[in-house]
């Protein structure tokens, strides 16, 4: 089953007369092999988070300076989007709607799950491969056709989507040509993440190695399987819903169409009968699982760098994975939080506010396990522990803030405000995107062969960790101030007008957040061919995927591995090494 | 391994043979099922009645198609596990979103 | 060339079921959900509508329902024919198994000629899905079902055909690869057993 590949790249082929060097498209390109797709997924992640990234920018200038000219850039963008150098109403909705479906679809899912999920996994299970190698290379090329046809929804006559990343009808059907390119993007993304979520949820059930059993997986196996089940179930409904919206849109039906809409003055000649809040709980019933899709791989990936970098075991590690379970299925009754206000009788706002508070605990826990883990460890503050720690006090102010938005009482006030969007950037930037930072510096090596640079990395983490706080942290009183979100010109309102000053110091923040992963850019390059290289296991730890070599060769390992213990096996008492590897046969 | 009723994987072709009755058996159901429901329908039974006996013959159909055509019957464990999940969200996304939708609710005053 | 995948034939000895199996049966969950948000749809559509159809009369005078009951038969004996497939790769028949498969597909045409009958007779009164959501609704339902009844062709075409040589040299494989479409195919009837009274009767 596994051929002999060292981890200098020769190919040995004695023992296996079938072997013969794939052609370079069939290697690099139409790659069956996890790592390389997992690559493949992580690398234009990265790209799309950084576009995604500079759409902000550019928005930022508008709240910053309202109704200014942006210098130079302004005059590059052309006169259709920034006429006169000042920014269109339209073109800031259009950058709004996709930073967040550029972050959220194309950015984060296909890191944390396609990248990291894909190149880790199987080998921390001991596997050769994902259970369909050639369904995961679709599931690749059906998500990078999606990410670039959602890009050139710019280049459409009316500009892209602009109605939000939630798309709500009526607004979105009535829309331009984008919004239909936005629906024909999702339906390639989703089906990229059904595909994938089949191949891990089999993948993590049959090919795990002999003695690896359910309890002696890594956190992050767990976290990525509970994931896989959320989007195999929850992705569904929003495609439906998608279909529903095209049809809307290019059929001329009324799904989401009320009777006697009226457009500028003018009936809409549609049939009506249909209802704006169906799309709403389809589109929601996916987009609150979602939420904990961008979450979870991120806490699997913080639990494995606590353990390793404090050289001890997990604190709660059954408790961990009974919590991440049950956030998993949680995660699918609370999604009319977002519809509050919406009109909702009180049983069900009760019914929504009740399971939204309840979901409260299982991320509570996490976080404690997470913390009690670092008590008493013998902590190696390393690049990748700084974005893990630095992961806790994040994910708590991001978890807290939201509970006043789950309490319908407040959420009346604080609904579609700045606070909102203070309250998901702390779980997602700060959150989410440190976890993932964390990820790539932890697990470089394995791909690679090579560690990134620490000073660099220390200069990403601190530069990067005062700048998103500067950004995010004033949203909060933006938002109790009352200033709407989405809104093109702040100073329009009074209230707006009051934290106005406010929004500089954000603007600046994420323009220095911006120069702030410049040292993480170029450590990535520079780091392939200079970095410090390293052998199968440099962090001295215990899961599987250390066992393989740096990076693994074809089929992963070069003997069939075998699970002896759990996966923290750390500090042992009485043993020589600080670690106990799980595929280490000695007792 | 189990082996259960219908563990097809280790019967040789004779063996198997066995299991034809009950398919052809539930094909005649089906289209005797068929014939029932559309029967029904000539019934004009008042609405709440009407959807509740076609959805009753409804699942019927749909139980042998997937107990006997799908196997379900005798499948493993690890089946059941997914589908229950999925039976329970099946539910939840059709009738929470009319549930909530439907609600008699008050209005805000002046409106 | 691509590594050996440990179940793709043999069942894993403590799920009991190879890869292959776990895989479809976890993508009909995925479509589960994806037309019990369809279905979510009309339920939500239908008890605010003041009438349905909207035009007034009964859905059982507005669509065809003795098209409709011929289909759902059609459907249901290429359910039928689709299960003595699988069993003539059970029994070791492949040329049963051409033909009871050759019957699945060709009874999936029927069907679909029937739709196209059905839709071209609509359109032909004006009623366009555009028309009110009765419509809609019956034409997306239909329609989507439809797309799934196309991709089940071209899976089982493919079985029919360039697929068989897995045959002669890994009979157990094949067999489980038209499980699997069979399951997939299972399902397609499944949907229908619930689209049609839904849509036609009631």
């Amino acid at each position: 089953m596994n051929e002999h590949h060292s981890g200098n790249g020769h190919a040995h082929s004695h023992g296996d007369p079938g072997h013969h060097e794939l052609p370079f498209w069939r290697k690099y390109i139409f790659s069956v092999d996890h790592k390389v797709i997992g690559i493949q997924y992580a690398v234009s992640a990265l790209v799309f988070l950084l576009l995604g990234f500079s759409l902000m920018m550019l928005m930022r200038w508008q709240l910053a300076y309202p109704l200014q000219p942006l210098p130079l850039i302004g005059k590059v963008l052309g006169e259709t989007v920034m006429p006169g150098g000042v920014m269109a109403p339209e073109f800031y909705n259009q950058l709004g709607a996709m930073h967040g479906t550029i972050m959220v679809f194309m950015g984060i899912v296909p890191l944390a799950v396609g990248g990291f999920g894909n190149f880790v996994v199987p080998l921390q299970i001991g596997a050769p491969d994902m259970a369909f190698p050639r369904l995961n290379m679709v599931s690749y090329w059906a998500f990078l056709p999606g990410g670039i046809l959602m890009l050139a929804s710019f280049f459409a006559p009316g500009g892209a989507a602009q109605s939000g990343w939630t798309s709500y009808p009526p607004l979105s059907d009535i829309a331009p040509t984008g919004q239909t390119i936005w629906l024909l993007a999702m339906v390639l993304l989703i089906t990229s993440s059904l595909l994938g979520s089949i191949n891990f949820i089999v993948t993590i059930v049959q090919l795990r190695a002999r003695g690896l059993t359910f309890w002696r997986l890594p956190f992050f196996v767990h976290a990525q399987f509970v994931t896989s089940f959320l989007l195999l179930l929850a992705f569904p409904p929003l495609e439906a819903a998608s279909v529903l919206q095209l049809m809307d849109r290019l059929a001329g039906t009324s799904f989401f169409l009320p009777s006697g809409l009226v457009v500028s003055g003018e009936a809409l000649k549609v049939a009506g009968g249909g209802s704006p809040l169906l799309w709403q709980h389809l589109f929601w019933f996916l987009a609150h699982p979602e939420v904990y899709v961008l979450i979870l791989p991120g806490m699997g990936i913080v639990a494995e760098v606590i353990a390793n970098n404090t050289r001890k075991p997990l604190w709660g590690y059954r408790l961990l994975v009974y919590s991440v379970i049950s956030l998993g299925f949680l995660s699918f009754v609370v999604w009319a939080h977002h519809m509050f206000m919406t009109g909702m009788g009180t049983t069900m706002s009760t019914f929504f506010q009740t399971t939204t508070m309840i979901i409260s605990v299982p991320s509570v826990v996490i976080l404690t396990c997470f913390i009690m883990s670092l008590y008493g460890g013998n902590i190696r503050f390393t690049t990748p522990m700084l974005f893990a720690t630095a992961f806790l006090p994040m994910f708590a102010i991001g978890g807290l803030t939201g509970l006043p938005l789950g309490l319908t009482a407040s959420d009346i006030y604080l609904h579609d405000t700045f606070y909102v969007i203070g309250h998901f950037h702390y779980v997602v930037a700060p959150g989410s995107i440190f976890a993932l930072m964390a990820g790539i510096y932890y697990w470089y090596p394995k791909a690679t062969g090579r560690k990134m640079d620490e000073t660099l990395g220390k200069i990403h983490f601190w530069l990067s960790f005062v700048a998103i706080n500067v950004v995010f942290m004033p949203m909060f009183f933006q938002g109790m101030a009352g200033l709407s979100r989405r809104l093109y010109d702040p100073t329009v309102y009074a209230h707006g007008r009051g934290v106005q000053a406010l929004n500089v110091v954000i603007s600046w923040g994420a323009w220095g957040l911006a120069l702030a992963q410049i040292p993480f850019i170029v450590n990535f390059f520079l780091s392939l061919k200079r970095g410090e290289k390293v052998a199968e296991n440099p962090w001295h730890a215990t899961t599987l995927e250390w066992l393989a070599p740096s990076p693994p060769g074809h089929g992963n390992f070069l003997a069939e591995p075998v699970v002896y213990r759990d996966p923290y096996e750390y500090s042992v008492p009485g043993k020589p090494n600080d670690y106990s590897p799980q595929f280490v046969a000695e007792g | 391994m189990d082996a259960t009723a219908a563990d097809t994987h280790h019967e040789s072709p004779e063996e198997f043979k066995k299991h034809l009755g009950k398919y052809y058996a539930v094909f005649v159901a089906l289209l005797g099922l068929t014939a029932i429901t559309v029967g029904v329908s000539y019934l004009k039974l008042n609405r709440p009645l009407a959807i509740t006996v076609a959805l009753i013959i409804a699942s019927v159909k749909a139980g042998l198609v997937a107990g006997v055509f799908m196997h379900l019957i005798s499948e493993k464990k690890v089946i059941y596990a997914v589908l229950l999940l999925t039976a329970l969200f099946f539910l939840l996304v059709l009738l929470l979103p009319s549930f909530t939708t439907l609600e008699p609710h008050h209005s805000l005053p002046g409106t | 060339m691509e590594t050996a995948i440990p179940y793709t034939v043999k069942p894993h000895p403590v799920t009991g079921i190879p890869n292959g199996k776990f895989g479809i049966w976890l993508f009909l969950a995925s479509e589960v959900m994806l037309f019990g948000a369809l279905f979510s749809s009309y339920v939500l559509i239908r008890t605010a509508a003041p009438h349905w159809p909207y035009d007034g009369g009964l859905s059982s005078e507005t669509l065809n329902v003795p098209l409709g009951t011929f289909n759902t038969a059609v459907l249901i004996t290429s359910s039928i024919t689709m299960v003595l497939a699988w069993a003539s790769c059970k029994m070791g028949d492949i040329s049963k198994f051409r033909l009871w498969m050759a019957a699945t597909i060709g009874l999936s045409l029927v069907f679909l000629v029937v739709k196209y009958f059905e839709y071209a007779d609509k359109f032909h009164h004006e009623h366009f899905p555009s028309h009110d959501n009765f419509y809609g609704i019956y034409f997306v339902l239909t329609g989507l079902h439809g797309v799934h009844i196309v991709g089940g062709v071209i899976v089982n075409t493919f079985l029919l055909t360039v697929g068989t040589r897995l045959w002669k040299t890994d009979p157990e494989h094949f067999t489980n690869r038209v499980e699997n479409a069979g399951l997939y195919w299972h399902f397609v009837d499944l949907v229908w057993i619930f689209l049609f009274p839904s849509l036609y009767l009631l």
